[in-house]
């Protein structure tokens, strides 16, 4: 494991180049802001989690990081290379790849197909290739079904379901696959979007575990959006905390945990 | 009703497993084969004959629509546009109405010497094929920002201005005293297809013009099929279902959404300029708005996103339209001593069809076996719920 100890007092615990930085990104809906001048950065193979309470932005940051939506200010750069306003596409195609809060399978393709549609940037394949079907299409198509049936067992999807329709599968499950689908498009860097909404203590347990396999299998960088703080303080390096759209604190699990403005932000001011 | 479901499903896997492996591909020979022969059952000229020929026309046009509406989700309520680009395409390329221009590549030696640009009907379709595409992009463009119900709209409007366009284009010039169109009076005279060693097609032998447009429904199923079964097919159904996962997964949106356009315009610029060289002319006044709803109406009887299904309603619509209400149903009120044809009627009875399919198989007559892993995937979990055995496995 590449990542250091926690230095004492210091902001930024584990060490190693970031993956990806963002400076000063601000997002204002109109007269509101959701994102107020955050600034944050990833070190490489490290598994670094963003908290807050319900509203502090931190899908909106999300989203700004994936390039759904675009900042109001800000610079967002992965790998060194300057990612603001690129598309969704492009920026999947260069590594990032993300999980939804709220399940976003494709309702209408089993399992297999789903993840196989997570490969689309990494495929060749134009409409005339498709037509004319030259065997290297073939062979494409073949390989990108078989990974697809191999992240599906890596994440532990039972063989019986890779073609059932993925919106007929558990609850879990469709976590489980949503994971594979995002695993498929090769990323260097995990965006999970709260991925144990809705499982029960022992699934979520599961999963935190399964984090570190994957960062120390498949060499990811991993950012968790999460509220079951059991998970958080157990599997991440770093945490950042969000409130009311700005950062109100940044540190190991443990400095986190204790910080005095967290602990109001999240229970409310004593007396 | 769900023991019923539950029987036939049976039966279904049954008989599933009772055919050979290479069933569907002998099916599929052993159709082409029909079609094929076909003519040599009805006459070289015969009301049905000319029926087929035209509800063949419609059906590569549902294919077309198909793939925009059912595999991408982009309700298009412009077709038309698509129909009337393909059929002057034919009517510019392949007649005396350009009377400025000589030009003649593959023709009839007849018309080696007559004024206008006269192109061979294989150039003719291509040509209608590239100039519909890049029509589809075009129209494509505005909605790209828009889904759904929006997406409707601009293309409806889009296809109410081509047919202005083409009914006002007989005061548009293009220079030499040429205009773009000919308005209501429409292109006349437009070359039958030549082919050295066949000559010219003529209405007295309607089989050859049968073999021709079969043959574009061939080349249009092997694209659509090959199409639906690759990366790009896998991308508009993924962008159908959800644009916000879609984009985010990888899928670059506008150029994917444009590919849909353009692939479903160039399939009904074909079938537009058959059908414009099989009138013999281009009127103007035959690209109305009902026609574009008449195309989404075969693409959900036949069951939408679906290949075969868009193939059936097509042809089906096809026939009843061209062949079963004009040349067999047309005098049948008059049985019952009612003053009136049935083919002035017949909106309202593709209107009574569309409903009795909406009620009674709202997922289409072939429905897309996604859609159909949907609908019994759900009977599976019904199963699960009562602790009988749920078998989805063996649905597909």
């Amino acid at each position: 494991m590449s990542v250091a100890e926690a230095p004492a007092g210091g902001t930024a615990a584990p060490t190693g180049a970031p993956i990806l930085i963002a400076a000063g990104i601000t997002k204002k809906f109109g007269g509101l802001t959701a994102v107020d001048n955050v600034s944050f950065d990833i070190p490489v193979r490290s598994i670094v989690s963003l908290i807050g309470p319900n509203g502090a932005g931190k899908t909106t940051f999300f989203n700004m990081l994936t390039g759904l939506i675009r900042p109001t200010e800000g610079r967002i750069t992965f790998e060194g290379r300057n990612v603001t306003r690129s598309r969704p596409d492009v920026i999947t195609s260069l590594g990032m790849a993300r999980t939804f809060q709220n399940i976003r399978l494709f309702g209408a393709m089993t399992a297999v197909e789903n993840v196989m549609v997570g490969h689309h940037s990494r495929m060749k394949t134009g409409v005339f290739g498709a037509i004319i079907r030259p065997p290297w299409v073939g062979r494409e198509e073949l390989r990108t079904a078989e990974r697809a049936r191999e992240l599906l067992g890596y994440v532990g999807v039972k063989k019986a379901d890779f073609d059932r329709l993925a919106t007929h599968l558990p609850y879990g499950d469709q976590r489980r696959v949503e994971i594979a689908r995002a695993l498929a498009s090769e990323p260097k860097l995990l965006l999970l979007d709260e991925p144990t909404a809705g499982m029960n203590p022992h699934e979520s347990a599961d999963l935190a575990g399964f984090m570190r396999r994957l960062r120390d299998d498949l060499n990811l960088t991993i950012l968790l959006i999460e509220h079951d703080m059991k998970v958080v303080m157990g599997v991440s390096e770093r945490v950042t905390v969000l409130n009311y759209g700005s950062k109100l604190a940044e540190g190991t699990p443990a400095e986190v945990r204790a910080n005095p403005a967290v602990i109001e932000a999240y229970l409310g001011k004593e007396g | 009703m769900s023991e019923l479901r539950a029987q036939l499903s049976e039966w279904r896997t049954a008989v599933a497993r009772a055919l050979p492996p290479w069933w569907s591909k002998g099916l599929a020979a052993l159709l082409v084969l029909i079609g094929i022969t076909l003519p040599f059952m009805t006459g070289p000229q015969s009301g049905f004959l000319n029926g087929t020929i035209t509800a063949i026309a419609y059906a590569v046009m549902a294919l077309g629509l198909n793939v925009v509406v059912g595999m991408a989700g982009l309700l298009d309520l412009g077709y038309v546009a698509f129909y009337a680009l393909g059929a002057f395409c034919a009517g510019w390329l392949g007649s005396s109405f350009f009377f400025g221009v000589h030009v003649h590549v593959g023709v009839a030696p007849t018309l080696s010497h007559a004024i206008g640009i006269h192109l061979n009907i294989v150039l003719i379709l291509i040509a209608a094929v590239l100039v519909c595409a890049v029509a589809g992009m075009i129209i494509g463009l505005p909605t790209l920002r828009l889904r759904g119900d929006y997406i409707a709209i601009v293309t409806l409007a889009f296809g109410e201005i081509i047919g202005v366009l083409a009914v006002n284009g007989q005061s548009i010039s293009v220079g030499g005293g040429m205009m773009l169109t000919a308005g209501n009076q429409g292109i006349s005279a437009i070359d039958p297809p030549w082919f050295p060693g066949v000559g010219s097609f003529s209405l007295l032998d309607m089989r050859p013009w049968y073999w021709l447009i079969f043959a574009v429904l061939l080349i249009v199923l092997f694209v659509n099929v090959r199409v639906r079964d690759s990366r790009l097919g896998r991308a508009w159904v993924a962008l159908r279902e959800d644009e916000v996962a879609a984009v985010s997964m990888g899928i670059p949106l506008v150029k994917t959404k444009l590919m849909a356009y353009a692939i479903g315009a160039a399939f009904g610029g074909m079938s537009g300029a058959f059908l414009g060289v099989y009138i013999t002319e281009v009127n103007a006044n035959s690209f109305q708005f009902g026609f574009s709803v008449f195309i989404v109406a075969m693409v959900v009887v036949g069951g939408i996103g679906s290949i075969w299904g868009a193939l059936v309603g097509g042809l089906l619509l096809g026939y009843i339209n061209n062949y079963l209400i004009p040349d067999v149903l047309n005098d049948f009120p008059s049985h019952f001593g009612l003053h009136f044809q049935l083919t002035s009627v017949s909106f309202g009875i593709f209107g009574f069809l569309l409903l009795l399919v909406m009620v009674a198989r709202p997922q289409g007559l072939l429905p897309e076996r996604r859609r159909k892993l949907e609908m019994t995937g759900e009977v599976a979990a019904l199963d699960t719920e009562l602790g009988s055995e749920p078998e989805a496995g063996n649905a597909i």
